[in-house]
């Protein structure tokens, strides 16, 4: 379900910026715009969706836009045209009283320097949302509490901020969002300020959260590792606009323009693909009662030297070696007879950096497999290979 | 020695003073324009017109000035001691604390201490008053470039002048006394207080009032849970030297009869009297040393971990 819209929306900074929207829409560029009529595009004409419950990141180098546009969402920048539908209404249109009130119950946000109230102290620090709320000393003094504990910063609660070092004070900026409870976390390169283990940490601890709150998430980085890591879905952006949203896959393996396939070209690949993006169907498969000879016949067919053999429902029995079976069609034994065991499998969703290992000690392809053993697909060393470039 | 060396040598003649006047050197006097007395029926005017206005500064002025001089000289001498010791320990240490009670002690024994309540009472009178119009002022001005264009030129201006210069008005609106000396006093010692808190408020990091804002803050709470507590050390700093200023004005508005410390100090002047102009002097030194290094003590307390 959509949670936040975002239709055609636009910002530009300057004097008067509706006064050149329609230079803007006739497609003048970013540096002409600037040096005739002293006016920046922050977002140009972008569109989106974000559906409820997902981590939807925004990627792109600095200046392509993305914190104005994230910005936007909260009204912080006011778009110069376009809508931003959130739970089916145009927050745009929103008096100064119901834009309180949006800050108040959905949204909030973290920011990339922390935005720490450096003369309140952490629990002070992460009641303010709530004391903007009107809720009582005791209660915000509780909800704090606990929020802070979540984020693993007991016994930090009367430090000052600047006293904690820049890990710990994202924790305090998150804590923060949290304890207002919003639908809709907006995060604004929030571990970029940060050191790279701290930054490892952070992120594993935003998915774990994640995982138990189910918020909506947007979230703005330069780091496609960290869009891809974090994000259900990215869209990157360039000079204001959006090139491209997609899975981290579909950008992986279909990048929408050169400029993305520069960026994806660093990229490690196998942390983000996963067994079920590079397995193919068997071209073969045979079930018990086939018998040896079937089974003989298809590795031939498909010049292959073993064959996963499984029940008609597709469960996984097992697999057979060309030798073995040519011994059985001799020895009149069944398939059930000849049956091995010793090849690797895996779930659809492991990473191929976790399959790697595998793949180059073993001379059968891998099984993947789901939780009731059914066969999905199989892997073969070269095509784990040929993922790495 | 020298001076004939340096003849001998020709780079000075004594005769450099006697330099020829070209004729169109000097302005002529037929061409003149004077302010003066348009400043002069300004005032003139006020009085005439806007005397309601003065009377009720007056009135409203020495009322602050009773009550302050009513609880200082109600203060036993050994209990304001007491309280200078026991401020000077808990914003600096106790050694700062024993100084500055001593030195306190040292006035009550140049026999000076009930010209400095005097004193203490229209420097305190003036502090008040200028941080209830000065601090608004200061607010104000951080949040329009409006009041902020407006308001810059006058400060300047109200800072380059010469200090005595804001007795002939106030003399003028007030005659003779403590009044006009603290109407002097706050306007010589309005603009740092002023342009401390515009700067405070200026100063705070914009992702503090971001955030702030993203929490659904209105104007008011931010400007009070935000952007005051950030800007106190900062206006905290502007009341220190507003205070500092304060006190030399009111020296100085002794011309105008106003009585304290000054007054002691223009009279021993007068007479030649060294003795009685020394001891009146450094009570004034002690003031301000104890006033700035309390403020900076206290200043100091509302600093957060850098
Ligand atoms: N307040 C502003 N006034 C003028 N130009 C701005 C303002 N904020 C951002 N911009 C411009 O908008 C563009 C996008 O900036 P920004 O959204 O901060 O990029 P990013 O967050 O991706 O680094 C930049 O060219 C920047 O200079
Ligand atoms: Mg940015």
């Amino acid at each position: 379900m959509s949670k936040v819209k975002v239709e055609n929306l636009t910002k530009i900074f300057g004097r008067n910026p509706k006064g050149v929207l329609k230079k803007v829409k006739d497609g003048i560029s970013k540096d002409k715009l600037l040096a005739e009529t002293g006016h920046t595009v922050g977002v140009n004409n972008v569109s989106f969706e974000v559906y409820e419950g997902e981590t939807f990141a925004i990627m792109g180098l600095s200046g392509s836009g993305k914190s104005t546009l994230i910005r936007c969402l909260n009204l912080l920048n006011k778009p110069t045209t376009g809508k931003i539908i959130v739970d089916g209404k145009n927050i745009v249109d929103y008096s100064n009283k119901e834009l309180k009130q949006f800050r108040k119950n959905k949204v909030a946000m973290v920011f990339q320097h922390f935005g720490l109230f450096t003369h309140r102290t952490v629990i002070g620090n992460i009641e303010y949302g709530l004391e903007i709320k009107g809720i009582s000393k005791k209660e915000r003094n509780k909800i704090a509490t606990e929020i802070l504990s979540s984020v693993g910063l007991e016994g930090w609660e009367d430090k000052y901020p600047n006293e904690l070092s820049g890990g710990m004070q994202q924790r305090v900026g998150l804590a923060r969002a949290l304890a207002n409870d919003p639908d809709i976390l907006l995060m604004d390169e929030p571990f970029s300020a940060l050191d790279p283990l701290i930054r490892r940490e952070m992120q594993l601890e935003l998915i774990e959260i994640q995982s138990k709150l189910k918020k909506t998430i947007i979230f703005i980085t330069h780091d496609i590792n960290e869009a891809f890591k974090l994000g259900d879905r990215v869209a990157v952006m360039k000079d204001g606009i959006i090139e491209q949203i997609a899975t981290p896959e579909e950008i992986l393996t279909s990048p929408a323009s050169d400029y993305i396939r520069e960026f994806v070209k660093d990229i490690d690949k196998t942390r983000v693909l996963q067994a079920k993006h590079i397995m193919f169907k068997p071209s073969a498969l045979v079930t018990p009662r086939d018998g040896p000879k079937v089974a003989v016949k298809e590795m031939q067919k498909n010049g292959i030297s073993s064959l996963f053999v499984v029940n008609h429902e597709r469960i996984l029995q097992g697999l057979v070696t060309i030798d073995d079976t040519i011994n059985a069609i001799k020895e009149n034994q069944s398939l059930t007879d000849i049956l091995i065991h010793d090849y690797h499998t895996t779930g659809p969703e492991t990473y191929i950096k976790d399959l790697i290992p595998n793949a180059g000690s073993t001379k059968y392809p891998i099984a993947v497999i789901n939780e009731n053993n059914k066969l999905l697909g199989i892997i073969v060393r070269v095509s784990v290979l040929s993922s790495l470039v | 020695m020298i001076i004939p060396t340096l003849q001998k040598v020709g780079i000075i003649t004594l005769h450099a003073c006697e330099v020829k006047k070209n004729t169109m050197s000097s302005f002529p006097d037929s061409i003149s324009f004077k302010v003066g007395i348009y400043v002069n029926s300004l005032v003139n005017w006020l009085l005439h017109n806007v005397s309601r206005l003065f009377e009720a500064i007056s009135e409203v002025s020495i009322w602050i000035l009773l009550k302050i001089e009513i609880f200082l000289y109600w203060l036993p001498w050994w209990f304001f001691l007491l309280i200078i010791f026991l401020i000077g320990w808990k914003a600096k240490n106790i050694v700062s604390g024993l100084i500055f009670a001593f030195l306190i002690f040292l006035i009550g024994m140049f026999g000076l201490w009930d010209l400095m309540i005097l004193t203490l009472g229209m420097v305190l009178t003036s502090v008040i008053i200028s941080l209830v119009i000065g601090i608004p002022i200061g607010i104000l001005m951080s949040y329009s470039s409006k009041v902020n264009n407006i308001f810059k030129p006058l400060l300047d201006a109200m800072q380059t002048m010469p200090s005595f210069v804001y007795l002939i008005p106030a003399v003028m609106l007030f005659r003779l006394g403590k009044v006009p000396a603290v109407f002097a006093t706050i306007i010589y010692a309005l603009p740092p207080v002023i342009r401390l808190t515009d700067l405070g408020i200026r100063q705070v990091h914009r992702e503090m009032l971001e955030a702030a804002h993203s929490f659904g803050s209105s104007s008011w709470q931010t400007l009070l849970k935000v952007q005051m507590p950030q800007a106190l050390p900062t206006i905290m700093t502007g009341i220190n030297q507003t205070t500092m200023m304060a006190l030399a004005m009111v020296v100085i508005a002794s011309m105008v009869g106003a009585p304290g410390l000054g007054m002691e100090v223009m009279i021993a002047v007068s007479q030649l009297d060294i003795a009685r102009g020394f001891e009146a002097g450094i009570s004034i030194v002690f003031l301000a040393v104890i006033i700035d290094r309390l403020f900076q003590g206290v200043a100091e307390r509302f600093k957060y971990p850098e």
